[in-house]
């Protein structure tokens, strides 16, 4: 997967590159199948390496698929990443290790959701009765934000004298 | 320590780089994007990760299991995703919109471009 990130950065086609961001978004949903996460898997595999890349795909039909760059040697950007990268890894020094079942996150709700989950709200998948039921504010809060894109990329691509083939992209959103 | 240890925090990190060099260092706005994007999915593996339990299964209530991961960032990180590809829609929208306005999509020559039209 690091790998794959690290080719997207050299690479200068980009019609590889958002089929490369795809293969990247398939392997980050087999990485939350081994994590148990598999709800999460579900919806990276379907939205994140689907409807990502049909959208990228039609942008690149919509303007060029050539990087034109001059292959300059950016020193700045590369220590700046470096610095806060450097920083992070020092942030993570204090954080509990992986998969230890002691680490704070793991005694909020989280208990209180897997205990009561199934005689209160019903379905056997915990991830469920959470994001329908105890959070699902959130949900309100997500549809809101779906809503609200929808809307920006019909005023963006709606008018001028492209607009039919343009409604076409922006209707893959709705998905 | 053993093996895993930090390392799953050191991957999320070496990624969440690689996609921020991509945002400050490409030219090109498609390129951009798809660096945001790589940036998101760090983050989720970072929250994924961290609900996991060793030995724990995938929150499905069952019988005879006792261990649990747990559920709370599943479901924040699902919320997550659809709004990120909700976002990239957006930008993806605008860098059509840029292109429709200036007749390309790389930052400098748009930069160059915008001072041809003030001087």
């Amino acid at each position: 997967m690091t790998v794959t990130a690290f080719a997207l950065v050299r690479l200068r086609n980009l019609f590889a590159v958002v089929m490369l961001s795809g293969i990247f978004s398939l392997l980050a949903a087999v990485l939350y199948v081994v994590l148990d996460a598999v709800d999460v898997a579900f919806t990276e595999a379907a939205v994140g390496a689907g409807i990502a890349t049909v959208l990228m795909l039609g942008t690149l039909a919509l303007t060029t698929s050539v990087v034109k760059e001059a292959p300059q040697k950016p020193i700045a950007p590369l220590l700046i990443v470096s610095l806060t990268g450097a920083l992070l890894i020092f942030g993570t020094l204090d954080m509990p290790p992986y998969g230890d079942p002691s680490a704070p996150i793991h005694h909020h709700v989280a208990p209180r959701y897997i205990e009561k989950s199934g005689s209160e709200v019903g379905p056997p998948n915990i991830v469920t009765s959470v994001l329908a039921s105890y959070r699902g504010y959130d949900t309100l809060g997500e549809v809101t934000v779906i809503f609200t894109a929808a809307v920006g990329v019909l005023i963006l691509l709606g008018g001028g004298r492209r607009s039919r083939k343009k409604r076409r992209t922006a209707g893959k959103t709705g998905g | 320590m053993e093996f895993p240890g930090l390392f799953n925090y050191w991957i999320v990190v070496v990624l969440m780089m690689t996609g921020f060099y991509i945002v400050i260092a490409q030219g090109n706005l498609v390129k951009k994007v798809v660096g945001l994007n790589i940036f998101q999915v760090s983050v989720f593996v970072f929250y994924i990760s961290m609900s996991k339990i060793r030995g724990g299964t995938a929150p499905i209530l069952d019988e005879g299991i006792e261990i649990y991961t747990n559920p709370l960032p599943h479901v924040l990180i699902l919320t997550a995703i659809v709004v990120g590809v909700a976002t990239t829609a957006l930008a993806l929208a605008l860098v059509v919109r840029i292109r429709d306005a200036y007749g390309t999509i790389e930052e400098e020559e748009i930069g160059q471009l915008e001072q041809e039209e003030e001087t």
